[in-house]
Parts: C-alpha cells; sequence; structure tokens
C-alpha cells in the first residue's frame, strides 16, 4: 500500500447528501468478479449513468462534470458508507482515484474498510463540507488539517489509522509482529475456554 | 465495578494493547460467504499467507445462488457461478469448513450460524458481511467487517481495534398483538436516524426484548447496522441456552458457571440509553430509500429529502396504507426463519395474493427451515396462495444482476434494505414484518397485518 500523499492537494468533489450506501457507491451488479480491480467502471453505475447497461453517462452527476472529474477527495453526507460492507465500495473509489473521503459521519465498516485500503476517511462538520465543495483543498494528514480558500480546518483521526495512512503500513504484517503474544494468549484461553476450540474440520 | 456485557466480552477477547489505541483482540469465529469471502481467501493465498485456525472458519454459499430447486453450482447472476466455483476451490484449499450450495445445512449465513452452533453466547464473531450482527442475538460479540479485516482475522485469528462506545436500548412493558421484532428495528431507527447508533455497541434490554423468542432476537440485533451501530447485543438467558444445547459446534450443555457471568451487572454504565415502550410500538413500513423513513402502517408519508420522494413516487401526506404494490418477498437473514414464516403463512391460509402482484416468492433462510417449513405444510400454503416456494439463500434480498423484479416496480418486502436500486433498477422497496408482507399481498396495496388477522 503507497504511504498517503503529504500534502494530498486536489479539487474536492462534493457529494453531500446523506445515508450514500455502498450499493450505489457500487452495486451488487457490478460487482463481476472476485478480485479487487475492474470495479471503477462501475463507482456510482446507478447515478453516474443514466443508463447503466450502454454507460451513457449522466451529466449532472459530480464526477461526469469536468472540474471534478479527476478529484482525489470525495465529500459526502451524514452516515456515508452506510449499508453492505463490499469493501469492493472502497477498491472501485481506490481505482477512480481518490484517497480520501470527508464526510459529516461516516459508517464503521466503511471507515474501517477505508484505512486498510490507504484511504483516508474522516469526519468534519457540515457547514467545512460545503465551505470545500469544489475548491482545492490540501490535506495534510501528519497536521491532521485541511486547508481550502485560506482558511484550515482540523481533523480527528485514531492514531494507529493516522500512522499506518502515513507508512502505507500493512495491518496483518503489523500484528504477525506480535505473533508469539497471541499464540500465548491463545494457549491460555484454550484452557479456560475449550469451547471455543473446535476439533478437526469434517 | 459493574460491567456491561459488552464490557465483559471485549475484555475477555484482549491479547495486547496497544500504546497506538487500538486493542489486539482475539476472533473466536470467522464465517464467510462466496461473494466477499472469495475476495479474502484468494488474496491470502496470494500473499503466501494462511489459515490460522481453520476448523474455526466457516464459509457457506448463499449470497447468489440460484434459488430454483434442481439447483447447482449456475445462476443467474452474469458471472455468478465464479464467485461459487472460487470460493469452493480457495475454502478447500484453506481447509476450513465448507457449507456448500446443496448441502443440507445449506443456508443464510446468519440463519445456519446458530442452527449449526457454530455462534456461542460470548464469543467474538465476525464475517465480511455487514448483517453479522443478526447473531449478537444470542450474547456474541458478532460484527460485519471487509474482506482485508477477515483476511487480517483468519490469518492472525485477532482484529486490531478501538474499543466502541456502548448504548442500552430498553424496550420497556409488551408490544401489541400484531406487533414484531422487525417493527421494533424500524421504529428505533426511524426516531433516531440511520446514523442514530454510529459507532456503539448496543446492547437490548428490557421486558418486551426478553420476551421475544431467540427469532425475533435474531431479527432485532440485524437492524443494528442498519442503526449503524458496530454490532447489537442481548444478553443469553435460559431460553438462548436451550436452543444452543447439542447442536453441532455447541457444547451439550451450558451448566459450567463462566455461562451465567454473561450479563449486564446491575449499575453498569455506558455512554447512552435509549428507552421505548414497547406498546407504542404499530407495524412499521418504510416509505422512501434508507430504514429510516418508515412509519407506522396507520401513518402518513411524512415531509423527507426530496430525492427520496421522487424515487420512491410518493408524496409527503400520502397515506402509506392502500399504496399499490407489484411484488411480494418474504426472505432475507431479517425474516426468513420458521416463525416467521409461520406467522406470515398464519395470515395467508386460505386466501390469495392480489391479481395485481406479478412475483410473490418465499425464500426460506435455511435448508433446515425448508425441511421444518414442509413438514409443517407451510409451502403448500404459500404455493395455494400464489408464492413461489423456493430453495434458501438471500435471493432478491439484493439484485445481482440475475433475476430481478421488473424495473420500477414497487415491492413490499420482509428485508433489511429499501435502498435506491437494492431489488432491482429503479425498484422501489417497503420494508416490513413477513405479517405485513403477507397482508400486503393479499390486498394488493400496503396494508395493516391487524385488520386481516382479526
Amino acid at each position: 500500500m503507497s504511504p498517503f500523499p503529504q500534502p494530498l492537494a486536489s479539487v474536492a468533489a462534493p457529494l453531500l447528501q446523506d445515508n450514500v450506501d455502498t450499493d450505489i457507491i457500487i452495486p451488487s451488479r457490478e460487482m463481476r468478479f472476485t478480485g479487487r480491480t475492474g470495479l471503477a467502471d462501475g463507482l456510482f453505475a446507478p447515478w453516474r449513468y443514466s443508463d447503466a447497461d450502454n454507460r451513457t453517462p449522466n451529466p449532472d452527476f459530480v464526477l461526469n462534470q469536468p472540474a471534478h472529474r479527476h478529484a482525489a477527495i470525495l465529500l459526502g453526507g451524514a452516515n456515508f458508507g452506510c449499508g453492505s460492507s463490499r469493501e469492493h465500495a472502497v477498491w472501485a473509489l481506490g481505482e477512480w482515484g481518490f484517497r480520501a473521503v470527508l464526510a459529516e459521519s461516516i459508517a464503521p465498516i466503511f471507515m474501517s474498510n477505508c484505512l486498510r485500503n490507504g484511504i483516508l476517511a474522516a469526519p468534519l462538520p457540515r457547514p467545512v463540507l460545503e465551505a470545500l465543495a469544489s475548491q482545492q483543498v490540501r490535506i495534510d494528514l501528519a497536521a491532521q488539517t485541511v486547508q481550502a480558500g485560506g482558511r484550515t480546518y482540523s481533523f480527528a483521526i485514531d492514531a494507529e489509522a493516522k500512522e499506518m495512512l502515513m507508512h502505507g503500513l500493512d495491518a496483518i504484517d503489523l500484528t504477525l509482529q506480535q505473533s508469539s503474544e497471541i499464540a500465548r494468549w491463545t494457549c491460555q484461553d484454550r484452557q479456560e475456554r475449550p469451547w471455543v476450540y473446535l476439533g478437526q474440520v469434517r | 465495578m459493574p460491567r456491561s456485557l459488552f464490557a465483559k466480552i471485549w475484555d475477555r477477547h484482549i491479547v495486547a494493547r496497544n500504546p497506538g489505541g487500538a486493542d489486539i483482540i482475539a476472533i473466536d469465529r470467522v464465517f464467510l460467504h462466496e461473494r466477499t469471502g472469495a475476495a479474502a481467501l484468494r488474496r491470502m493465498a496470494e500473499q503466501g499467507r494462511s489459515v490460522r485456525d481453520p476448523a474455526r472458519v466457516f464459509a457457506v454459499m448463499d449470497h447468489i445462488v440460484d434459488t430454483r430447486p434442481g439447483r447447482g453450482d449456475g445462476t443467474l447472476m452474469p458471472g455468478g457461478e465464479g464467485f461459487i466455483t472460487q470460493t469452493r476451490e480457495a475454502a478447500l484449499a484453506a481447509g476450513i469448513n465448507l457449507i456448500d450450495v446443496n448441502d443440507r445445512d445449506q443456508g443464510i449465513v446468519h440463519v445456519i450460524s446458530p442452527e449449526l452452533g457454530v455462534v456461542l453466547p460470548g464469543l467474538t464473531l465476525v464475517a465480511p458481511d455487514s448483517h453479522t450482527c443478526t447473531q449478537g442475538a444470542f450474547g456474541a460479540l458478532a460484527w460485519g467487517i471487509g474482506s482485508s479485516e477477515a483476511e487480517h482475522a483468519m490469518v492472525t485469528g485477532t482484529l486490531r481495534l478501538s474499543r466502541p462506545k456502548t448504548m442500552r436500548v430498553t424496550f420497556t412493558g409488551a408490544l401489541a398483538a400484531g406487533v414484531t421484532a422487525k417493527d421494533m428495528a424500524l421504529a428505533l431507527i426511524a426516531r433516531h436516524g440511520s446514523g442514530g447508533g454510529t459507532g456503539h455497541a448496543v446492547e437490548f434490554a428490557g421486558d418486551a426484548v426478553s420476551a421475544l423468542d431467540v427469532e425475533g432476537r435474531q431479527t432485532l440485533c440485524n437492524m443494528a447496522t442498519e442503526f449503524s451501530a458496530m454490532t447489537a447485543l442481548i444478553a443469553p438467558d435460559e431460553q438462548t441456552f436451550a436452543y444452543l444445547s447439542g447442536r453441532g459446534h455447541a457444547p451439550a450443555s451450558f451448566e459450567e458457571p463462566y455461562w451465567s457471568t454473561l450479563h449486564t451487572d446491575h449499575g453498569a454504565l455506558f455512554d447512552e440509553e435509549l428507552t421505548f415502550a414497547a406498546a407504542e410500538v404499530e407495524p412499521m413500513v418504510s416509505w422512501g430509500t434508507s430504514p429510516s423513513q418508515a412509519v407506522p402502517v396507520t401513518g402518513v408519508v411524512p415531509h423527507g429529502p426530496a430525492r427520496a420522494h421522487e424515487y420512491i413516487g410518493l408524496a409527503a401526506g400520502q397515506p402509506i396504507a392502500g399504496v399499490p404494490l407489484d411484488a411480494a418477498f418474504i426472505g432475507s437473514c431479517t425474516n426468513a426463519r420458521i416463525t416467521d414464516l409461520r406467522r406470515a403463512a398464519r395470515l395467508l391460509r386460505g386466501r390469495r395474493i392480489a391479481p395485481s402482484i406479478r412475483k410473490a416468492l418465499v425464500v426460506p433462510g435455511s435448508s433446515q427451515v425448508r425441511r421444518q417449513a414442509e413438514a409443517e405444510g407451510l409451502h403448500t400454503v404459500f404455493e395455494a396462495a400464489g408464492f413461489e416456494w423456493r430453495m434458501s439463500g438471500c435471493s432478491l434480498c439484493f439484485y445481482a444482476g440475475g433475476e430481478g423484479f421488473a424495473q420500477g416496480s414497487r415491492t413490499i418486502s420482509s428485508t433489511n434494505r429499501n435502498f435506491e436500486g437494492r431489488q432491482g433498477l429503479g425498484v422501489r422497496t417497503h420494508i416490513a414484518s413477513p405479517e405485513t408482507v403477507a397482508a400486503s399481498a393479499v390486498a394488493g396495496v400496503i396494508a395493516d397485518p391487524r385488520e386481516l388477522a382479526r
């Protein structure tokens, strides 16, 4: 995973409605293969195309507007990314070129999926999001700030999530460094909760 | 210090505390399905990693399997067969438990997990599926994750997590006749919003929750993800232990003192507390495109976001009862267990669905549920009423590109999501209890099930 750009500078594409769900971000019918790629074409398909079968673009949709076509920052409303846990939503956003989702609030599974794929997902108040809409925005992850139009806003992020994004760390590699601790814990737990540990796979 | 059930389970699973704020939490069970599990298994193999304890990892085919009798790996979803065959290959290579398409235990992941004694009180269980919170009904800490996290859980036996906040939702008193766990869930989300539980582990408590059978409890916990909660859980009681005793992977008995510790201590504090008078809950039906956009079936469509009104084709002020329907669906991890089917069948016995209902399906939540329903003759009731009786699977809870409802049609559905396009292109979904689906299918319009029950 590539480290988060320091800074990330891009126009911010506004999609400021509430409850944008992962079925909209990537509909189930656009998930055609078991891999993590080939998904950008289906990103926001129900809104991005006026006819999804023929891929006719809907000119009103934010990502079809020339100013937002190369946006790496997406702005959302409340409860962004709610619904299905499908990580395909994040893979599709990443493949399109997004590195950050800033929204009024972010559904928990989606947020975790973002962080595991090097995409910053952070909550910001509605008035700030409105101020960032369609602006050139600069995100400084180290300082936890967002700058646009001469103003600077702060955002909160979990310390570990920040560290992982900054350095492009892989969570599994990180946890495997504590393998011996996990093994010790499991050995003890096996004595205390034997019902947790199942026999051979039939 | 008095502790909540959540705190007891979380603390019991802390393997390590890291200075960054995340805990390393032991994961007791991982459940996969073919729609998102294949991606996790494939990636794991590509990275040269393996499953730490395969006996505690399970995979089932449920999401895109064909639900027509005589099915094989073929599915109506274009490219769907690849998800099934690749999940099978990857599961066999990884050595994990596999419940295949035509296995007698096949079914929707959250329905079969308790049937097979995979979920147990006090366990941590994760699955790359948002409705994993359903299994919290058994007093487990069970929640939905992404594919990367599923890979992490399989490879390390743990997840790195920040401790969530806690919330208790207490339903006092008793539900009125004809009101169900589904209505409780919709009433909660309608009142407090689809983001009302964001980041919280929610405990459902109170007399009306204790009075629910284990199946109703699963329905209630199922909808916690529509509340954006991390998960929901309900303290196990005698009913829970009686249900699980001796099932598949479950212990034969729950007599050890440990099991009786799995409850919230008197005086334990929650970050947030909500209280509901159960008697005030009415049969609920969604009017819009978020589960929070729901009203009592006796109510009117309120003022909501313009986009929701436009998509669903209903104006503010219009009564929700009487809205004409084209289709009806009874199924999903929310409401396709045996008691759901029994209650719907009771209303449908000796009745026919309205001629305007062009597609009506009953899809049992599991193969066990299907066999039980057939033993009770419920399938004949559904078929006589005009419903198709299917094999188990997730089916039309979501549209994967294969079988679907007609474009733009209006469905009444016992499922959990009324999102734009969830059940098909332009399909307008109204979510409700199985009773409300049955009564509405008979009426051909959205209808109050209590009237038909009289």
